[in-house]
């Protein structure tokens, strides 16, 4: 059961409260244990059609032809939608908060950049009907070479339609943090140490995968019964790429099988919301688990380089940056991740000089973007990775070493930002509490917001 | 190929349906009987969402075509819970905070239901095994564990007095 | 052949909150004829609960019971705009507003308890259980029950009101990164004791313990829930997760949960978790973000806590024991 110890910020937390701070039930708890809790799949409508995609077979390549009469031919199949009939086929999920260009297309026109990509929609009665024409489908490719490397992308030919291999930050190549003087830092240190640490894509894995059904209106509208994580996202993108006016779209939701960032992207609404609205049919497009794995959007793997200019007291002085963020295809929130994840650097310390450079990369991979801890959580693992390299090579108690170097109120951070409610030292303290480790005393006696004399 | 007539006693009841070939109990549950608590997670066989009673043992609905099962008894989520209040099992995992987003809940509950069934006292070993075919995202199972072994006491205490 | 016992440590920081294009979230609030209240949002749970703690902080900032609030979400017809569930953001922003929006439909309430009971609204106290009365003097009050009558059928007033929390985008300065991204800032510190088998590469993790800072735990069995669970995903991602084993090469890709590996029920480690709670100035009742930053820690925890049982020291993740034994081999000489 939950502990809380107080002994820490006893006056910051003084509150005269009633209900919150209360371990009362969840509000969805007898929903849950009753398997009442209605979630997007459990809302059915006769004469549903289902959608199953065509998806790309090669990591990257041109589209010389789709020959979809085979499929049409299958027993329920009712239609097959390609790039043709999406109204305004490109887009860029960030594009309402001012990100471009659009660089992904609902269905992509003459050329595929990841293995897995949707191609073409295939509706029929049954789910059957729509995996049997899906697999009927005849794409015609023209291999082209995949690059799969974040770095060797950066130099590589463009093989994105709108120019470079990486994302463009106001005129530079990545998302950039100066701080003090890194190179000044360094040749003051006592000693350089330089690591390099890499992640692997990782995915979601919700028990329940994306999925939606639309449902046209008597109206004139479509109702979306979705599991996103963000309704008004989903409905903005919609109308643009639908081009319908907004107040045309209805999205119902809130009710989600686990997300973890995974159910942000905007994918499967805007191509069941076109079908329901070429055939005046609800149609259902949901995830199979298989395609939750390989084509819904992973974690980005990253890779770090870091090095750090350390004095012999255990203070680091200068920390240097290099972060590949692997976008994959596409944008998506990569471009915002990658922002987040330089702001988060060098970490929770307090170092004068720091330079980041952090490059959003595209390679012919699934496009990677949000999960729980997104553009931090491999940070972490390399920053504090790197701290325990440092510790071991001074021979210091990691947890000193990290006290030594830890941000406190009042101090300033590399984006410039004034630290405030900080409370790494007593994190840290607590841990050591906990494990009966004893911390040296003028450690053990460390504030976040009082300093020492 | 053609469609058949299968008949299944599902929460008690008696039904006959006309299927598909190779249709599966998940399917009938869901879109047949309108049964939506067993929850559908992967229709591979490997998150235990849709895990219900089949003559009394926990299996994975997703897997059984149910020309297979002929005539079997089937218990669901909907035909656990009693018309007042909660089962014992639900109480422990309501009470016990073992639901997050709730998705994987249902196959818990009945997984759990499964072990009891026939293993009323179980370890804490017993309860792992018993929920090891189940996927869970969100709690890191430590909360479900405890409930499981929660509920064999709970379901102990109520069979006790109702013997008193 | 023996197993290699080994501790590591890690403390992060998490920010709460995206900032990129300005980042709101907005509550309505209205009662019921009979003093029950409904919070009309159109923001997404996900199972981390914001059905339950947005009702917790409405109910604190009304002075009403929690049963007698209900959230109603999400459908865009009604409930008014939301950015999403990510970034750590219900609870501080969602939360923000659902007291911004209770505080308002409080000031309705106080008044019309004022007008029926013939006092100044400010003599008047909610007592949390209920009632409403003059402060100090608890007989002389009224039920919010009749307080609500009086307003729907008496006074014809709505006890109604609007909420609305926005952290306004900040640009950032390209030359130098400066910028303002988040709101507050979480904290967290484990301690991971951890196993080698160094003719496997197996690594057992045996306890994680963690020390988590979450500004106000709203309710302390959700943020409990968050840590064990979020830890158990730190420590699924630091030792088995991904979707491609052998980056940047594409094979090997899993397709299902037979193949994509994660710790089961009988792997979980013991964990021994403590939460300690510096209020953040700008979260409701102190509130900050909480839901993603428990995955971080246990994964370089877990890193170092290798290298100090067995002296390998993993740079990618996951930590597979192709790659441990990997780094033992080095280590004893042999060539991979």
């Amino acid at each position: 059961m939950e502990k809380i110890d107080t002994s820490f910020f006893t006056k910051e937390r003084e509150a005269e409260l009633s209900v919150v701070g209360e371990s009362v039930q969840r509000a969805d708890a007898r929903g849950h244990v009753t398997g009442q809790t209605q979630f997007y799949e459990d809302v059915t409508f006769p004469n549903t059609l289902h959608l199953k995609m065509v998806r790309s077979t090669r990591h990257h390549a041109l589209i010389k032809d789709i020959n979809t009469d085979a499929a049409m031919n299958v027993p329920g199949v009712v239609r097959v939608l390609t790039h043709k009939d999406v109204p305004n086929n490109w887009y860029t999920i960030l594009k309402l908060i001012g990100v471009g260009p659009d660089d992904e297309p609902v269905l992509p026109e003459d050329r595929v950049l990841f293995m897995g990509e949707q191609i073409c929609a295939v509706l029929a009665e049954t789910p059957q009907a729509a995996l049997e024409g899906a697999r009927r489908v005849v794409v015609d490719y023209e291999d082209l070479p995949p690059i799969f490397d974040v770095e060797e992308a950066m130099t590589s030919t463009p093989f994105k339609q709108h120019g470079t291999n990486y994302f463009v930050y106001e005129g530079h190549n990545c998302r950039r943090i100066r701080f003090g003087d890194v190179d000044k830092g360094f040749a003051a240190a006592d000693h350089i140490i330089e690591h390099r640490y890499e992640s692997a894509p990782i995915e979601h894995a919700p028990t329940e995968t994306t999925g939606c059904t639309a449902k046209p209106e008597g109206n004139g509208r479509v109702t979306v019964y979705s599991n996103t994580q963000a309704l008004y996202f989903t409905l903005d993108n919609m109308a643009l790429i639908l081009g319908v006016p907004f107040n045309k779209l209805r999205l119902v939701g809130g009710t989600v099988g686990g997300g973890f960032g995974g159910k942000v992207d905007v994918i499967v609404e805007p191509i069941a919301a076109l079908g329901a609205m070429l055939t005046n049919r609800p149609v259902k497009y949901a995830y199979s688990r298989a395609e939750e794995m390989q084509v819904s959007s992973p974690r980005a793997s990253e890779r770090l380089y870091i090095k750090d200019g350390v004095m012999n007291d255990g203070r680091i002085v200068a920390r240097k940056i290099t972060l590949y963020v692997d976008a994959g295809a596409y944008c998506r929130h990569s471009t915002y991740g990658t922002t987040k994840a330089a702001a988060h650097m060098p970490g929770p310390y307090s170092i004068p000089n720091v330079h980041v450079d952090a490059y959003c990369v595209y390679t012919n991979r699934t496009p990677s973007s949000a999960m729980r801890g997104f553009g931090v959580t491999i940070g972490d693992f390399a920053l504090e990775s790197q701290m325990d390299q440092v510790a071991r090579y001074l021979n210091m108690d990691p947890m000193e070493l990290r006290l030594i170097n830890a941000y406190r109120d009042g101090d300033m951070k590399a984006h410039r930002k004034k630290v405030e409610g900080a409370a790494l030292v007593e994190v840290i303290q607590a841990a050591a509490h906990q494990t009966g480790t004893t911390l040296a005393p003028r450690f053990a006696k460390m504030s976040s917001f009082e300093r020492e004399a | 190929m053609k469609h058949s007539v299968v008949s299944l006693t599902i929460n008690g009841t008696e039904r006959q349906m006309l299927v598909a070939p190779g249709t599966t109990l998940v399917e009938v549950l869901r879109e047949n009987q309108g049964l939506a608590g067993t929850r559908r997670g992967c229709d591979q066989g490997a998150c235990g969402t849709c895990t219900v009673l089949v003559d009394g043992k926990a299996m994975m609905s997703c897997l059984l075509p149910v020309e297979t099962i002929e005539g079997a008894r089937v218990e669901t989520i909907e035909g656990l819970t009693p018309m007042q209040g909660l089962h014992p099992i639900q109480e422990a995992f309501l009470e016990g905070f073992a639901t997050q987003c709730g998705f994987c809940t249902s196959g818990m509950i009945m997984a759990t239901a499964g072990l009891l069934a026939r293993n009323p006292n179980p370890s804490r070993d017993d309860a792992v095994r018993a929920i090891s075919g189940n996927i869970c995202r969100c709690t890191g199972y430590e909360a479900i564990i405890d409930a499981v072994l929660d509920a064999a006491k709970r379901m102990q205490a109520a069979q006790r007095s109702e013997a008193a | 052949m023996a197993w290699l016992k080994g501790r590591g440590v890690a403390a992060v920081n998490y920010p709460t909150g995206m900032n990129l294009g300005g980042d709101p979230s907005q509550a309505l609030i209205h009662a019921t004829t009979t003093g029950g209240f409904v919070i009309t949002l159109s923001s997404v749970d996900l199972g981390q609960g914001i059905k339950t703690v947005g009702a917790q902080i409405a109910a604190e900032t009304l002075g009403v019971p929690y049963e007698n609030v209900v959230i109603d979400t999400a459908d865009t017809d009604t409930g008014p705009h939301c950015m999403g569930t990510f970034a750590s953001r219900g609870t501080h922003r969602i939360g923000n507003a659902i007291m911004m929006a209770a505080r308002e439909a409080r000031e309705v309430m106080m008044s019309v308890a004022a007008t029926e009971l013939e006092v100044d609204p400010g003599d008047l106290v909610t007592d949390g259980k209920g009632r409403i009365h003059v402060n100090g003097a608890p007989d002389k009050g009224m039920s919010v029950v009749d307080v609500a009558l009086a307003a729907h059928f008496k006074l014809g007033k709505t006890i109604s009101g609007r909420g609305m929390y926005m952290k306004p985008k900040s640009e950032v300065v390209p030359e130098t990164g400066e910028m303002d991204p988040d709101s507050c800032q979480a904290h967290a510190c484990t301690v991971a004791d951890v196993e080698v088998d160094d003719e496997t590469g197996e690594v057992r993790v045996l306890k994680m313990t963690n020390a988590y800072e979450i500004g106000r735990a709203m309710n302390p069995a959700l943020a409990h829930q968050q840590i064990v669970g979020g830890a158990w995903m730190g420590i699924s991602h630091a030792l088995y997760e991904t979707t491609e084993p052998y980056y940047p090469d594409r094979a090997h890709g899993p397709t299902d949960f037979s193949q994509y590996l994660m710790p089961g029920p009988g792997d979980i480690a013991e964990m021994d978790s403590v939460i300690i709670e510096r209020p953040s100035s700008n979260g409701p009742y102190g509130a900050k973000g909480i839901g993603e930053m428990t995955a971080n820690s246990p994964i370089p925890a877990i890193a170092n806590a290798i290298f100090d049982a067995c002296g390998v020291r993993v740079t990618s993740m996951p930590f597979t024991p192709e790659k441990i034994l990997r780094g033992l081999d080095a280590l004893r000489g042999i060539a991979n």
